[in-house]
């Protein structure tokens, strides 16, 4: 195994085992319990924007997915009364299969184009369902959706976050470390040499970006019921770009990146609170920091490092 | 007559004003495995002849056809699938993967486990890193790169690296294999390896057409030989009769006789 992806594999399994047992250290503070199903929603949905950026397509209507996989949930179990067992693969399905259709015009564009056009398909996503009428609520949005677990705990909804959070990190990693990754990196790199040898390039495209919005719709699906809510304003244009910025800030070289970068971001704002209403501007200036600093993000520090001496 | 293996049919390219390639016609046929060049000076409209026979540009009028099926204007990946297939100079597309999981990838075409097997690692995907693998060294064997199948291919020369980008080609299991140049920036005695490799590929029954710009190799590698000048076809025959052609020596007049093989 080549020594990268050791690291990657390590970073990952600790960080899960990490989650798996911090429940009863925190003693079940509920509190510290959110922050970290918080994170690992985030997580779920950004590792969907970390693989189109193994395709060489910075996505930037991962918000727009996760909104179609909320609005799926929150219809399905408002209206139809199914269970949210039916409602969280069905969210992905229809995330997916929308995000097909989508990007089977959009992905030829490239680079600030295609950017430039998923940052207005995120925005009519919102007012789709802003303007849904009986279906979606409107501004009201849809509220009071019921939980999958009853009782006092929380721990059964954190564990269902932990389990989602590596369901989404399995499928991340078997894309990115199969031949299938290495196909999407063919495409980046050298997109005519992969098609020479008979790649179809369009197809396998589309087929990264199902993958994607399949995890924007599972991680919308999950906060639908985590916040019991999903109202157009649960996944804006604003949460796209914090989607980029965790897989920026963790490093678009290692699967784990987005989750790291997730965390990381996330906890760190907990511990500012106070200075949440600059949350956009110091974000703002943490991407434009990241980038020219840590062009590889966070993991791949001790990398450079190695690499240097 | 039996069909050619593959025949351009009074192929034209216009990009605006500027007519790159003019009625060029040619035939590939007779028994497999023959070495077919297209030479002509810079401009002549070589690579826009290639681009159209593999798919990466369309003709503005003629057809391509390979094995009598009409190709004209399908998108590379389909005619690499009917048995055509290019290279390209540039090679090297992951310089942390080996030439071996170079030439596994570029297996494309013959892995016969959906997406979702591979993803799901299911025994179908992983059989096929076994078949593809061994298939991948074969190849690598055939090329004289069995030595350098585990080294990165960021640690590979320039020689091997285009040595590398023909297993590539070949991975894809051509009929007509199009080489890009294979000899350009190669010492004289990687372009030696290089030529008698070639050989051996065309040997083992799979149709070479080259456009190449070293002449000494042309004329030693070639059965057949087309020279393009200003998009137009001058010529065509063997490389005696090239050589002592009046039309070709003219068009390269004022360039070095060395460079004709003269």
């Amino acid at each position: 195994m080549n020594p990268l992806k050791k690291r990657d594999l390590a970073i990952a399994l600790a960080f899960l085992a990490v989650l798996a047992v911090l429940p009863l250290a925190l003693g079940g503070s509920r509190y510290l319990l959110s922050v970290l199903m918080n994170c690992a929603g985030l997580s779920l949905i950004a590792f969907g924007v970390w693989i189109t950026f193994t395709i060489g397509r910075i996505n930037i209507c991962q918000a727009g997915f996760a909104l179609i996989g909320g609005y799926t949930t929150g219809i399905v179990l408002s209206r139809y009364g199914l269970s949210f067992w039916v409602a969280l693969p069905l969210s992905a399905l229809v995330s997916a299969l929308l995000g097909a259709v989508v990007g089977s015009f959009i992905l030829k564009l490239r680079g600030i184009y295609f950017s430039m056009l998923t940052i207005c398909l995120t925005e009519a996503i919102r007012l789709a369902f802003l303007n849904g009428g009986d279906f979606t609520q409107g501004s009201k949005g849809i509220t009071g959706l019921p939980q999958p677990f009853g009782g006092d705990s929380a721990l059964p909804m954190y564990y269902l976050s932990i389990v989602l959070l590596g369901l989404g990190l399995w499928v991340t990693w078997r894309v990115h470390y199969s031949r299938l990754g290495r196909i999407f990196r063919a495409m980046r790199l050298n997109e005519d040499l992969a098609e020479s040898f008979g790649t179809n390039v369009w197809r396998y495209r589309v087929t990264a970006f199902a993958i994607a919005c399949a995890l924007g719709g599972l991680g919308g699906s999950y906060f639908a019921v985590f916040t019991q809510s999903v109202y157009p304003q649960s996944f804006t244009v604003e949460h796209s770009i914090y989607y980029m910025l965790f897989c920026f800030l963790g490093g678009l070289e290692f699967v784990s990146g987005a989750m790291i970068g997730a965390f990381a971001l996330t906890i760190l704002f907990e511990l500012l609170s106070q200075f949440q209403q600059y949350q956009t501007l110091i974000y703002g200036v943490l991407m434009i920091g990241v980038i020219l600093l840590l062009p590889n993000g966070l993991m791949a520090i001790r990398a450079a490092k190695e690499a240097r001496s | 007559m039996s069909t050619p293996i593959l025949e351009a049919r009074s192929v034209t390219k216009r990009f605006g004003g500027l007519t790159a390639n003019e009625d060029v016609s040619l035939k590939l046929d007779g028994p497999p495995g023959q070495v077919v060049s297209v030479i002509g000076p810079n401009g002549a409209g070589k690579s826009t002849f290639f681009k159209m026979l593999s798919g990466f540009l369309k003709p503005s009028s003629g057809q391509v056809l390979l094995h009598g099926q009409d190709i004209t204007g399908m998108p590379p990946h389909r005619i690499a699938k009917l048995g055509l297939v290019r290279t390209f100079q540039e090679t090297t597309i992951f310089p942390d993967l080996t030439a071996m999981e170079h030439v596994s990838l570029a297996h494309q075409l013959h892995r016969e486990a959906s997406d979702l097997e591979v993803v799901l690692g299911l025994p179908r995907a992983r059989g096929d890193e076994q078949r593809l693998g061994a298939s991948a060294r074969d190849i690598l064997e055939l090329m004289e790169l069995g030595s350098a199948a585990d080294t990165a291919a960021r640690h590979l020369p320039q020689g091997l690296l285009r040595l590398l980008g023909i297993a590539m080609g070949l991975a894809a299991r051509p009929q007509v294999l199009l080489l890009d140049e294979p000899y350009a920036g190669l010492n004289p005695e990687e372009t030696n390896r290089a030529v008698a490799i070639t050989r051996k590929v065309a040997a083992s029954g799979v149709s070479v057409l080259l456009v190449e710009h070293d002449m000494k190799a042309v004329m030693a590698i070639s059965d057949r030989i087309h020279v393009l000048y200003f998009g137009k076809k001058i010529a065509e025959g063997t490389p005696e009769q090239i050589r002592s052609d009046p039309k070709v020596i003219e068009a390269y007049l004022g360039q070095e006789d060395e460079e004709l093989g003269l």
